[in-house]
Order: C-alpha cells, then sequence, then structure tokens
C-alpha cells in the first residue's frame, strides 16, 4: 500500500479546533489555568513583606553573593606583591552551644587575597588552603581554579600588576609554580590586601551548621606598592558575630607573635544559594500557581477524548474521519497548542508582574537573565502543553475521565508535591526529580549549583537535578510513549 | 480510492465476530441497494447494530467483508460524502449545540457553515439548532443524527434504530423522509427491532436472528411466504368443524374464539367436506399473515428463508 498524503490533515485539526472551542468549559478551564498562574503570582507578591530585611551584598555579576570572613588587611596601591606560608588549618563544629568539636570543612579558606575595600560583594582575587579540597585560587565569587601543580604547597603569593592578579603555589618558598592570572575588574588604585580566613557553614543531613576555622601563617612578605606596616583585622560583613556566622562563644580575630598571625574567621566569600539566602525568592516562586494550572490542563486533556467515549461520540468522530492515529494527533495538536497559549500569556504576565509586587515589599528574587527568563515563560508552556498530551493519551487508553485524571495525578502532581515537601528525603526527591514526568518543572528553576560551595541542593530549594530541558524531556517521553500506545490501542480496538 | 456513485451499495459478505464465548455474527451476509429503502430487522442483541459498526470500519471482524461502493469504509476520503449513518443519537457532547456538533463534522470534510444550515432546516431543527445537546428530547437528537448523517449529501445512508423515543408526529415525519431519500435514488438501510416501525416504509426486509440473516425478501413476497397455503374459517361449530377437517388429513389450528386456521386443504375443498357434514360456517378465506406474524416467526426459530426458493418454506 502506498502512504497516502496527509493533505486531510489540516481539516482533521479544524475539526478537533471546532470540537475543543464549542465546550465553553473547556475553553474557560484554559483561560482559568493561565488566570490561576497569574493569580497566584500576585497574591504571592502582594502578601509577602520584607522590607526590614538587610541588603543583599551584589558581587561584581550582579548576582547575589556571601561575603563575611576575617580580613587582616594594608592597603595597596598600584602594583605589588605578597607571600605567606600557611602552617595549620584547623576548623570546628559546634555539639552543643558552646561546645566545639574538631572536624573537616572542606572548603574552609584561609590564605591570600587583594580585594577592592572591605566592602561586601566588592571585587577580588585570592589564594587559598582549603579544608579538603587543596589550594584554589578564586576571584569574583563565582571564579574558582584548582591548584594544577597536584602537589600540596604550603606557600602562596599574590601578584598584582593593574588589574591582572597572578596566584602561584610552592612547597619551599622558592620554586614556584603559577595556578592563574585573573583580570579582576573595578580594583581601584589603592586596593587592601592581606591575609583572610572564612569558614562556610557545614552540611549536616538536611541543614547546615555553623563553623569557625583558625589558620597559622608564617614568613608574611610584601614588596613594593604596600602602606605601611600595621596590619589591621577586621569583619567583613556583619559586625555582631551571630549574624557573621560564628558559633556561639567565638569569634573572629588576629594575634600576632614573632612573626606568626593565627586568625580565627567564620563565613564565606562566594556566590550565595538558596541555603545562605532563604529569604530570598525566585521566578519559580512567583510561578507557583502553575500547579493549579496543571490540574485544569490534566482534566481538560482527560476530557477532550473520555467524553467521546461517555455517548460514543467517538463513533461519530472515527466515522468521519477513519484515520485513528491521525484523529488523535490532531487531538493532541489541538490540545498542545491551546494550552500551550495559556502558559505563554499566563507566564507572560504572571513573572514581571509578580517579580514587581515581590520587590516593592522588599523581597530580594534571584535574577536571571532575558534568556533564562525566555526559557522559564517557554518551558512552563511547554509543561502545561505536554502534561494535558499525557492526559490525552491516557484518556484514549482507559476511556475513562475520573481513570485518565487518577492517573496522571498520581505521575505528575504527586511527586511534584513530595518534591516541594521540605521533608521529604533529599534522595528520594532528587530521584523523583529525575524519572517521574514532575522532573518538567526543572524548566522554571533559575538557580545556580556550585562545586565550590557545599550547601543543601535538594529539588525543595529549587536545584532540580537535571537541567531545564533535560528535565522537561522526561515529560516528553512519558507524553510521546503514552501517545503511541494510545495510537496502538486505538487502532486495534472497536471504537 | 474513489467509490463509484454508479454503485452506491452496500455488500456484507460472511460476516463473522465473536466477543469471548458469544457468536455475534455468523455468516452475516445481504446487499443494500440504491433506490430502495432496506428494513434492517431483528430483536435486539441479533446483531445489527454491530454488523452496521463493521459496515463503518468502527469494529473488527473474524470473517468475512464489508464493501460500501466497493471500497471498505476505512479507505474513502471524506467518508461522510459516501455514507452517511446514525448509530447512537446520545452521541453529541451535551455541552455543545447542535448546530455546533454539526460544524466540527462539517469541518472534518472540508465542508462550511452553510452547508450545516441547510441540513439542520432539512430536518426541522432551525429554531433549537443553537441550545445545547444536552437538553434535547430523543426525538431531537435523533433528527440532529439524521442531520449529522446528511451532511455530506450521500449516496448510503445507514441509521440504527432512529426511531427510538420519538413521538408519533416524529414517526410520520421520518417514514416520508426515508421514502423520499430512497426516491432521490440513495441507498437507506434503516434498522429497527420492531416491525410495525419500517413495514410501512420499507421496500426490502432483511431480517436477522443470532448473528445471521434469517430471510431476505421483498415485502410482498415476505408476507405471501409467511401466509403458507393456509384458510381461515368461522365457524360457530368450532370443536366439531376441527375433528371433520383434522379426520381429512389436514393441519387444524383454533386461532381465535369462533375461527379455525386450516392448513393441507384447499378453500374449496373445505367448503364442500364442511357441507357435506352438515357444520354450519359463516365464511372461508384465504389466510393472509401480517409481517408482525412473518417475523415473529422467522425470529423465533430462526429458519433458514429466502424468497428465492419459496418451495422451502411450503414444506
Amino acid at each position: 500500500m502506498t502512504p497516502r498524503g496527509w493533505d486531510g490533515f489540516p481539516r482533521l485539526l479544524h475539526a478537533e479546533w471546532t470540537k475543543f472551542r464549542t465546550v465553553r468549559g473547556w475553553t474557560l478551564g484554559v483561560v482559568t489555568a493561565a488566570l490561576m498562574v497569574v493569580l497566584v503570582a500576585v497574591l504571592a507578591g502582594v502578601s509577602s513583606d520584607q522590607r526590614d530585611r538587610p541588603v543583599v551584598p551584589i558581587g561584581p555579576d550582579g548576582g547575589p553573593v556571601t561575603d563575611s570572613f576575617y580580613f587582616v588587611h594594608r592597603p595597596l596601591t598600584r602594583d605589588g606583591s605578597i607571600t605567606v606560608s600557611v602552617s595549620a588549618l584547623t576548623s570546628s563544629i559546634p555539639t552543643s552551644p558552646g561546645n566545639l568539636r574538631r572536624d573537616t570543612v572542606p572548603w574552609a579558606k584561609a590564605g591570600l587575597i587583594i580585594k577592592d575595600g572591605t566592602r561586601q560583594g566588592s571585587p577580588y582575587a585570592a589564594i587559598m588552603v582549603t579544608g579538603g579540597h587543596g589550594v584554589r585560587m578564586q576571584d569574583d565569587y563565582v571564579n574558582d581554579t584548582a591548584d594544577p601543580s597536584g602537589e600540596s604547597p604550603r606557600w602562596l603569593r599574590l601578584d598584582r600588576s593593574g588589574n591582572a592578579v597572578t596566584g602561584s603555589t610552592s612547597t619551599d618558598g622558592t620554586r614556584w609554580n603559577t595556578v592563574g592570572t585573573v583580570h579582576v575588574e573595578g580594583l581601584g588604585s589603592t586596593v587592601q590586601g592581606g591575609l583572610f580566613v572564612a569558614s562556610p557553614p557545614s552540611v549536616q543531613g538536611m541543614g547546615t551548621d555553623v563553623t569557625v576555622s583558625t589558620a597559622d601563617f608564617e614568613d608574611l612578605d610584601t614588596r613594593s606598592g604596600w602602606h605601611g606596616r600595621d596590619w589591621t583585622g577586621d569583619q567583613v560583613g556583619p559586625e555582631s558575630a551571630g549574624f557573621a556566622g560564628y558559633p556561639v562563644g567565638t569569634s573572629g580575630s588576629v594575634t600576632e607573635s614573632d612573626g606568626r598571625f593565627t586568625v580565627t574567621g567564620a563565613g564565606d566569600i562566594a556566590p550565595a544559594v538558596r541555603y545562605s539566602l532563604p529569604t530570598g525568592g525566585t521566578l519559580k516562586d512567583i510561578l507557583t500557581g502553575t500547579f493549579a494550572a496543571l490540574i485544569a490542563v490534566i482534566v481538560i486533556g482527560a476530557l477532550f477524548i473520555t467524553t467521546e467515549y461517555r455517548g460514543r461520540l467517538i463513533h461519530v468522530t472515527l466515522a468521519a474521519s477513519p484515520r485513528r492515529g491521525r484523529v488523535l494527533l490532531a487531538k493532541a495538536v489541538v490540545l498542545g497548542s491551546v494550552t500551550a497559549a495559556a502558559g505563554v500569556v499566563g507566564a507572560t504576565i504572571a513573572l514581571p508582574l509578580g517579580e514587581r509586587l515581590a520587590r516593592a515589599n522588599g523581597v530580594y528574587i534571584f535574577p536571571a537573565t532575558t534568556s533564562t527568563q525566555l526559557r522559564i515563560v517557554l518551558g512552563t508552556a511547554a509543561l502545561l502543553a505536554t502534561a494535558s498530551i499525557l492526559a490525552l493519551a491516557v484518556g484514549a487508553v482507559v476511556r475513562r475521565s475520573a481513570g485518565a485524571v487518577t492517573a496522571v495525578v498520581v505521575a505528575l502532581v504527586l511527586p511534584h508535591l513530595l518534591i516541594a515537601n521540605p521533608f521529604t528525603p533529599s534522595g528520594l526527591s532528587d530521584w523523583l526529580a529525575r524519572v517521574t514526568p514532575a522532573a518538567a518543572f526543572s524548566v522554571q528553576q533559575t538557580l545556580v549549583r556550585y562545586d565550590q560551595v557545599s550547601s543543601v541542593y535538594t529539588p525543595y530549594n529549587g536545584y532540580y537535578p537535571l537541567a531545564p530541558w533535560a528535565g522537561y524531556a522526561v515529560l516528553a517521553g512519558y507524553a510521546v510513549l503514552g501517545l503511541a500506545v494510545a495510537v496502538v490501542v486505538l487502532r486495534r480496538r472497536d471504537a | 480510492m474513489r467509490s463509484t456513485p454508479t454503485h452506491p451499495e452496500v455488500v456484507v459478505a460472511g460476516l463473522r465476530k465473536r466477543y469471548g464465548t458469544t457468536l455475534a455474527l455468523d455468516g452475516m451476509s445481504f446487499t443494500v441497494r440504491p433506490g430502495l429503502v432496506t428494513g434492517f430487522i431483528g430483536p435486539n442483541g441479533a446483531g445489527k447494530s454491530t454488523t452496521m459498526r463493521v459496515v463503518l470500519g468502527l469494529d473488527a471482524v473474524d470473517e468475512g467483508t464489508a464493501l460500501v461502493g466497493g471500497t471498505p469504509y476505512r479507505d474513502l476520503r471524506n467518508p461522510l460524502s459516501h455514507v452517511g449513518s446514525l448509530l447512537d443519537a446520545s452521541a453529541p457532547h451535551p455541552a455543545r449545540s447542535a448546530r455546533d456538533h454539526l460544524l466540527w463534522l462539517a469541518h472534518s470534510q472540508g465542508l462550511g457553515a452553510s452547508r450545516v444550515d441547510q441540513v439542520v432546516e432539512r430536518v426541522g431543527l432551525t429554531s433549537a439548532a443553537r441550545r445545547k445537546a444536552g437538553g434535547y428530547s430523543l426525538g431531537m437528537r435523533q433528527r440532529l443524527g439524521i442531520a449529522a448523517a446528511l451532511l455530506g449529501d450521500p449516496p448510503i445512508i445507514l441509521l440504527d434504530e432512529p426511531f427510538n423515543g420519538m413521538d408519533p408526529e416524529g414517526i410520520i415525519w421520518m417514514r416520508g423522509f426515508l421514502r423520499s431519500l430512497a426516491e432521490q435514488g440513495r441507498a437507506v438501510l434503516v434498522s429497527s427491532h420492531l416491525m410495525s416501525e419500517v413495514q410501512d416504509t420499507a421496500d426490502h426486509l432483511v431480517v436477522v436472528g443470532r448473528g445471521k440473516v434469517v430471510a431476505d425478501a421483498g415485502v410482498a413476497d415476505l408476507i405471501a411466504a409467511a401466509s403458507g397455503n393456509r384458510v381461515a374459517v368461522r365457524t360457530a361449530a368450532r370443536p366439531e368443524a376441527m375433528a371433520l377437517l383434522s379426520h381429512a388429513g389436514a393441519t387444524v389450528a383454533a386461532s381465535g374464539r369462533d375461527t379455525v386456521t386450516v392448513s393441507g386443504l384447499t378453500a374449496d375443498h373445505v367448503v364442500t367436506l364442511l357441507n357435506r357434514g352438515a357444520i354450519p360456517f359463516s365464511e372461508v378465506f384465504a389466510h393472509r399473515a401480517t409481517l408482525e406474524e412473518a417475523y415473529l416467526e422467522l425470529t423465533r426459530d430462526a429458519v433458514e428463508f429466502r424468497a428465492t426458493s419459496p418451495e422451502e418454506v411450503s414444506r
């Protein structure tokens, strides 16, 4: 048999579109889905109130940062270099208020830093010994380079030449290996440079504990450009030890004897993550109404086919268009287009509106680039469209409204609820966000996971295990599979 | 690909279909010819609806073929311009208006709204066309189903139980309507489980029972065959008459308080015998069966019966 053309398909699309738009409940349902997205965004924006929150430090690239550490510094004008050897780095975690236990804090940092002043979020470059990740060179919060030498050097050096800062390491203080040269935009002619110690919170199960670290520095040497002789010890960030992230009973300090500096510090110099900025909101939070819209489009998707079985309208449909696979495909195209349009309209209105209202109430919203925002809008539309097509496919197979809606809700909404529950074990929620159709909610994520920041990266906190479109592909896979099964069943079964 | 409009026939041959242990179709074979209303008669469960679904490509069969205009239905392009059908009056979505129901159907065939308005008027639903089908009476839904069947102006029309739920006025309208469709040269198949609904309308009858055809004949032939060579006698002395006639070798049955049905003797012979026995009678006439009787007899016994071989029946 020769394959016939698809020239009848536009008619089929026209027919199914007429079918869809002439049942008022369905068109109202789609409009309601879009309104849900907008309404929840408005409610979230209006009801939030964080006008008294502390200012979130912003890094050179516009992203939020954590910038809180103990700094032993002197001014440096123009070019100069600084060398030191780190002889010890120890960290502690509190077991109860006032009691500390020695422990490894992998990202505890002790080393040299050149920074454009002590203002939080200012540009910097640093080289450091860490608790568990060897020697690193970092700059401007998000950039991180490992020492490539593979040895375990104790000597660190920073050379500044204009905006270029070069980090080097040595095992003996004479033979030096270059780790890297970074160009730090925005370094003033006079900057602050010196020793620093930071000790980020340590991940303990589903939460974090504050930590404190102490390092011993020897052989401190500065060349050209440095002012004065006296080193000043300062806490960068909140002045109160509690707010700066110190365990109860500890605080930042520096002592010197015979050229040996002992520095104690807490906090971190790093990009902010959800856990270090818990009051921050995300665009995904603004689009929480997607969840309600999802249920609406699932019900509509299932009814679009199951109602044909209730009164045997399917007989009329298939007598008019005997090519059954194409009938289902036409339904999927119409349904997908309509629900995608609802998603685009809802998200396009909800995002800027919710963001503006939340900002007006003092809420910090994690920033997203224009292309990320576009991805969220299109991803939300694709999520709604694909979920409704999945419901259509399941409806075609089971032929019962209640059964189809229940099946898709269990497959998609239930995992999403479990993921959105803070008490779900992270292993389970990670698994759910990889293998169930709920993985597609990753299209709304804006938060970025940083290797150099240990934190609680769970879907609940906005970190999905799969990349946005990879997560969507999981849902799309289920929908394509469902549609294929539905076509086969529809063809083989008596109508 | 295209069915030839000169042969708007439905040819059903040897359909066999089993649902689990039930044999729904057991060699169903018949032809629906143009220009005639063919009544498709049989008790509920005889396989009428299944046959229609098979013709429309909705149900598959284990054996046999069903062709419309020489083509399997599933191979038709714009099938509604070849075959119009009404299977379930409750098919339209209750929230959709009658007009919108016909509109999507028209769009599926590349037809426009003006054709919808034509068929709506043809079945007399114009004033109710914009109301939701959920509020329609069964009779109105039947009219809507007929409108849908007419949409593509097809030469073949299949209607499953279109009289169900119709009021007397609707039934009269439907009869005239079916006649007019046949007079336009269309092949019309109308199923019913009640002979009375189609006996005055149909030209030809296909009587089915237990999944197969038990009679396939013109209406007049069927009545003649069912009547047999029987004679009816009206007499005040019924027991005496029955004794006398059975003694003479006839098969005799009491068919009323004062009537006797006799087979095996001619009317002349019966009169002679009654006169000779001095049994009073008021009337002797050839018995003429009603179509209903013929139907009941056929479907009760499920006897193989064909008008082309009448000798089989007059045993």
